[in-house]
């Protein structure tokens, strides 16, 4: 059983109409038909609809409860995965994973957020939303991988960092922070991807790479679209119209030049074929980390530096003339 | 980013913020006493009753940081766009025009070059008034400026919050100024020169959590509330009210999150010892 969204409903309709006639086909040339007939209209429908998905329902694609995560693409395409756990200061922080693995033949460090996917996996997960001693061991992660010249491949996935009191008496300000300033340095090749949902500086704290890879459906966003919504204009439930104001999809980011490469999906999303998605993803992974590791520490570096600092958009008037 | 309530929301309500108005008495906003506003005026804009310290000018926090005279201001012109045509209840543009008008400033960050006690250093300071200090592109950009030109000159730089956070009628735009910003302070440090933050009232969001929280000495003002997560956005995921120190100045320097706290008339003093130091 295939788990739609609300959207989705006219395609749940013909796929059921579908189900029907074929449960009842008694071989007649007119129900095969009309089968035929209701297939074709449901290709239409996918790729009319799919095509057309408005930044709402894109967040509802990224947020789906069934959307292939980091464990998933571990799974997919690298061998001999090692999790490593802990920030060897305060605790495992269970909604950020971890570790060694192989990739395309060589060494890498993976790290991403993990939601989880049953209840009592997105409770022991948090939902994806990490404390300060997530983001502490993944730059603990991070540093090891740089000490022992080890590309990482990040996977963002996440609400955003965890709003609660322990965060703020351990630093989750200071977490993320630390995150962005080392990761500007790191002297390995660096790669991300947003599989789904990349939630503001919760995501950021992962995300700053020499390149930036989004999933067709995936949203990344500076505020969730339901938090805007609540600010700006005083009511959660416009927040359709905020996640259309915040240009929040893979093709709004590509336009504002901040991300590098969109991974297509499978039609409906890669939920519906993750083993297809996880070849995409892998594919491209294995483009640009190839790219990348011609470069010298020191021009990636430069290239990292070049690539961030040249963000943002505003208007630099000439110095008056003397 | 900006978690912030309504009440106090920078982009939508600016004014409401706890403010020293007009007349000869204010009520504290920490205290809720009723001030003589010139006492308040005399003692650096600190409530003689509890030591709040209310929120001061970009004007004022210069003076009171800097030797007399002694501030260059660059890049005052940088002004902001509208990239992604952002529009809630009234369009960005607009937005920006009514607290460019209000401020007299093009956006919300204030930087140049100084002097404490002597000592030659770059300031930024972020304007609350404009859009709650929010961070956009403009704010990034000047204060990678600011800190290259450090680097350059090789002066320490000092730099005071005030925000709510990544501005979100800039949206990803905003949120990667945190990492943009965050890398020119790994270049500074890499140079080897001094960066000190200082945070006053509020401090919150993608400010926070990048170049507030990368200080090699973080300084804050007295019961300045200071967080990732905005007040408001914790209660309602714990579903608690939270007591009135959490987030201030005294509960992150009991957790060990800033350095210390420093009352403002001895702001000066304090940095140019550290500069001394560093
Ligand atoms: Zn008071």
């Amino acid at each position: 059983m295939k788990d739609y969204l609300d959207f989705e409903k006219p395609i749940r309709d013909l796929e059921e109409r579908i189900e029907k006639l074929v449960g009842a086909s008694t071989g007649r040339a007119s129900a095969q038909d009309e089968i035929r007939k209701l297939k074709a209209k449901l290709a239409q429908t996918e790729t009319e609809l799919y095509a057309s998905l408005s930044p709402w329902q894109r967040t509802q694609i990224a947020r789906h409860a069934q959307r292939p995560s980091i464990q998933d693409y571990i799974n997919a395409f690298c061998r001999d995965f090692l999790e490593l756990h802990g920030d060897r200061a305060f605790a495992d922080d269970q909604a950020i994973l971890g570790g060694l693995a192989t990739f395309g033949g060589r060494s890498v460090m993976v790290i991403g957020h993990q939601k989880g996917k049953t209840l009592k996996e997105r409770m022991l997960r948090n939902f994806g939303m990490p404390n300060p001693e997530g983001y502490r061991k993944a730059l603990r992660l991070m540093k090891l991988a740089e000490k022992f010249d080890r590309p990482i491949l990040t996977f963002i996935d996440t609400p955003g960092a965890y709003p609660g009191i322990g965060a703020e008496e351990r630093g989750q300000a200071e977490a993320i922070a630390r995150n962005l300033l080392v990761m500007a340095r790191l002297r390995v090749p660096m790669l991300s991807v947003v599989i789904g949902e990349g939630g503001s500086g919760g995501a950021l704290a992962l995300g700053v790479t020499d390149r930036v890879l989004m999933l067709e459906h995936s949203v990344y966003s500076v505020i969730s679209p339901e938090g805007c919504a609540a600010i700006l204009w005083d009511n959660p439930a416009k927040a359709p119209d905020a996640a259309a104001a915040l240009k929040m999809t893979a093709s709004d980011l590509a336009t504002l030049k901040i991300i590098d490469e969109i991974i297509p999906e499978p039609i409906g999303g890669a939920h519906r074929d993750p083993q297809a998605m996880a070849e995409r993803v892998a594919k491209a992974l294995t483009t640009h980390l190839s790219q990348l590791e011609e470069l010298l520490a020191e021009e990636l570096l430069t290239q990292r530096d070049q690539k961030y600092r040249q963000m943002g958009v505003f208007t630099d008037p000439p110095p008056p003339v003397s | 980013m900006a978690w912030f309530k309504k009440e106090s929301t920078p982009s939508a309500e600016p004014t409401k913020r706890p403010k020293v108005v007009e007349g000869m008495w204010l009520k504290c906003s920490h205290c809720r006493e009723i001030v003589y506003r010139k006492e308040v005026d005399r003692n650096n804009k600190v409530c003689p009753k509890c030591e709040y310290h209310f929120p001061i000018s970009v004007t004022e926090r210069i003076a009171l940081l800097t030797d007399l005279g002694t501030f260059r201001e660059w890049d005052a012109d940088l002004a902001p766009q509208d990239p992604l045509g952002f529009s809630d209840s009234r369009a960005y543009p607009e937005r920006l025009k009514a607290q460019q008008d209000k401020t007299g400033r093009k956006d919300a960050l204030v930087t140049g070059e100084g002097a404490i006690n002597g000592r030659r250093l770059v300031l930024a300071v972020f304007d609350f008034s404009f859009m709650g200090g929010s961070m956009g592109s403009v704010v990034g950009e000047k204060l990678c400026r600011a800190i290259e030109h450090a680097i350059t000159m090789r002066l320490p730089v000092v730099l005071v919050c005030t925000s709510g956070g990544a501005r979100m009628q800039e949206g990803i735009l905003s949120l990667m100024q945190m990492a943009k910003t965050s890398a020119a302070v790994a270049r500074l440090g890499e140079a080897r020169l001094p960066f000190i933050t200082i945070l006053a009232d509020p401090t919150f969001g993608g400010v926070t959590a990048s170049v507030a929280m990368l200080g090699d000495v973080i300084i804050a003002e007295p019961k300045a509330l200071i967080g990732f997560a905005g007040p408001r956005v914790i209660e309602q995921t714990i579903k608690q009210q939270l007591p009135d120190e959490f987030q201030r100045a005294e509960f992150l320097l009991e957790h060990g999150i800033v350095d210390m706290i420093v009352e403002r008339r001895r702001l000066k003093e304090t940095v140019g010892s550290l500069l001394g130091h560093l």
